[in-house]
């Protein structure tokens, strides 16, 4: 386990439907899981799946038609749910920041980059003295390995390993406590990329802050994150410590998951794995497990109940019921050694 | 008699020479006189390679490598601004447009986003048939069968099922096997594969992959594999091209390059892409700055001002791509170090 075990955020029960006029799609349900302070969440999973929604519910930034429908978030002891607008105004920005796939409509094209910075600040700490803001963005940029000449650029002038930077440091420039980063490296080139990725590990290291990096990107996740929640069909199927869960995937679908994954190495998988059928349309869930239309291991029980999410040894959940319980099961259970 | 027959054919499908494909930055004549002088973006700079039959040949890069372009002259969508694409031994750029038309029925295209390739107001079966009613529109009447069991071919099933239906009512995996099957129609001995399944998720992206494998060798075809993602080029090329800033910086066969990467800038690549495995975490520096801008490409070597092995001669003689191993090829003045 990790040493500093400290909790930032507490997910629990989360759901948010979005009312469509096919009726309500379930793109999150029932989802619990923490965010340590300092660590690397990875939250992959395939297109659809509502990890991105996931990711904007933590911020409350789900607008209509969609919705929370129950649960709650703790973010450092208090309860997300029950901020007024001003709270919730004071919260993004200062205690969590959100990074996009595309800088480009992050960013405001007609303000220069210090502009950016420095309205953050003043948005924030309105007491603050424009010097002092000046100093503290020079300082910050330098960290980030932007030239400080760059300063006065506007978002287009800047190459989009750069502007990714820039998003970075807003969200570095108020002390955040979290970073989520949703699909932030996705359009880059994979050089530029990994360089991301180790401005990112840097970042953790000086600042201490957590981040959550929301990717379909698998690959990416085992070379960043110290654990990771694998996401299906609006639910959490599987999380962990990240060497455990590719040593020893537990969840069906993750062990489709990963063994469908690309890799460079020659002599690492020569077949990929291929999973039947394909995500399923959240209007109309499957019943039970959402996974088992997919599932080789499927059991009757598992069209008919929902499985829990189930700690099966220390830090390592699944949400599936060859690892538990059921009077009505009909295989036993799979004991999981620790 | 079939002996005779590969006798008689080429065995090279394509051969591009000294390919060049500059856009001008001024693009009408009046902004050309006001600018006093034309830029150009060089989109592919001198590029030579050979796709032989049945072999699927791979172009990888970065975004504004040039692989895009390359695909399009290679199948006759752009001209060249200088050289030359053989396709059976035949010279596009000598074709009238008629003649250009025809032949197209031997070279198809899948791009990466089905949807926008496909039309949202055609049933699939329309769309798929579209090639046979302008190339073979004397058989109309087998159209409907030949459709049909193309469908069947890549997994459309049951095929008279997906044929009335529209683009928006199916999967984004079944729409990419639609563009699949529309190349597949006309019976085309290239297929160039732009992206194609880098919109997919990775769960169909292994099946997709698969069935054009199976697909190339089951008719026979070639492939010009166009992609950005090098761990998938690995599951489908029996060859690749490394380009960097229009030029080909390593090629050679896929096992060659991956395993001795012999060009600094596609050892740093290899190295950038990360590895489905927590236990090897990647701790290489990578080069620094970004690609450069295409209209004043660096002089000399054009990676070398990212290059770590860089010496005085790589900012001003070009290397030219020269054969180091057997089916190997690469262009950098020092690649002996890496043997």
């Amino acid at each position: 386990m990790m040493s500093n075990d400290k909790v930032l955020v507490q997910v629990r029960n989360l759901s948010v439907n979005y009312h469509t006029r096919l009726g309500p799609v379930s793109a999150v349900n029932d989802v619990s899981f923490d965010i340590y302070r300092g660590e690397i969440l990875g939250l992959v999973g395939e297109s659809g799946c509502g990890k991105s929604t996931l990711g904007k519910a933590l911020m409350r930034m789900i607008m209509p038609p969609a919705k929370i429908s129950s649960g709650a978030i703790i973010f450092d002891g208090e309860d997300v749910m029950k901020f007024d607008q001003k709270r919730l105004r004071d919260f993004r920005g200062r205690r969590i920041s959100m990074i996009f796939q595309d800088p480009m409509t992050s960013l405001n094209p007609v303000q220069r980059v210090d502009e950016h910075l420095i309205e953050a600040i003043q948005v924030h700490e309105p007491k603050t003295v424009l010097e002092n803001a000046q100093e503290r963005v020079r300082t910050l940029i330098g960290r980030l390995g932007i030239q400080e000449r760059r300063l006065r650029d506007y978002p287009h002038q800047l190459s989009g390993g750069m502007r990714q930077r820039v998003m970075i440091g807003l969200g570095l420039i108020l002390n955040a406590d979290l970073i989520i980063a949703d699909e932030a490296t996705t359009s880059l080139d994979v050089i530029v990329e990994a360089k991301l990725v180790d401005q990112l590990r840097e970042i953790r290291e000086e600042f201490g802050l957590a981040i959550l990096v929301i990717t379909h990107n698998i690959a990416l996740v085992a070379e960043i994150a110290d654990r990771i929640a694998v996401m299906y069909a609006g639910q959490i199927v599987e999380l962990g410590d990240i060497t455990n869960i590719f040593d020893n995937p537990l969840h069906p679908y993750t062990i489709g998951l990963l063994s469908s994954v690309p890799s460079i190495k020659l002599d690492d998988h020569e077949e990929l794995y291929k999973m039947s059928g394909e995500p399923p349309n959240l209007t109309h869930p499957p019943s039970g497990c959402r996974f088992h239309p997919r599932c080789p291991e499927a059991m009757p029980l598992c069209s008919r109940f929902c499985p829990n999410m189930e700690e099966v040894v220390p830090g390592r959940w699944v949400h599936c019921w060859l690892y538990q319980d059921h009077p009505q099961k009909e295989r036993s259970t799979i004991k999981v050694k620790a | 008699m079939s002996e005779q027959i590969s006798i008689n054919k080429n065995e090279n499908l394509v051969e591009i020479t000294h390919l060049k494909k500059w856009f001008p930055v001024q693009q009408n004549f009046l902004d050309q006189i006001l600018a006093g002088h034309v830029d150009f973006v060089r989109a592919v700079d001198d590029v030579s390679f050979t796709i032989k039959r049945g072999e699927a040949f791979g172009l990888a890069g970065e975004s504004g490598s040039g692989k895009t372009t390359i695909g399009r002259l290679a199948i006759g969508l752009e001209k060249p601004t200088a050289g030359k694409v053989m396709f059976d031994g035949i010279d596009l750029s000598s074709l009238e447009s008629e003649e250009l038309r025809k032949l197209r029925r031997r070279m198809q295209v899948i791009f990466q986003d089905p949807m926008a390739s496909l039309n949202p107001r055609m049933c699939l079966g329309d769309s798929i048939a579209h090639g046979l009613k302008i190339h073979y529109p004397e058989k109309i009447a087998e159209h409907r069968d030949i459709t049909l069991s193309i469908m069947e071919k890549v997994g459309l099933t049951p095929p008279h099922f997906f044929f009335t239906k529209y683009p928006h009512q199916i999967s984004g995996g079944q729409r990419q096997r639609v563009v699949i099957a529309r190349a597949l129609i006309t019976n085309p001995d290239l297929i160039l594969a732009d992206e194609p399944i880098a919109m997919a998720d990775v769960s169909v992206r292994a099946l997709l992959l698969d069935l054009m494998v199976q697909l190339k060798n089951e008719l026979n075809l070639t492939y010009l594999f166009i992609t950005h993602d090098l761990a998938t080029a690995k599951y489908i090329c029996d060859r690749i091209g490394i380009l960097y800033l229009g030029r080909l910086a390593e090629m050679g066969d896929l096992r060659e390059v991956y395993g001795h990467a012999l060009h600094p800038y596609t050892q740093a690549l290899m190295a950038a892409v990360p590895v489905p495995n927590p236990h090897e975490r990647r701790t290489q520096v990578m080069p620094a700055g970004e690609i450069p801008n295409p209209i004043n490409p660096p002089s000399g070597c054009r990676f070398h001002p990212r290059c770590p092995v860089a010496q005085e001669i790589c900012s001003k003689d070009e290397p030219e791509l020269r054969a180091l191993r057997p089916g190997h090829w690469v262009a950098c003045h020092y690649a002996e170090k890496f043997l």
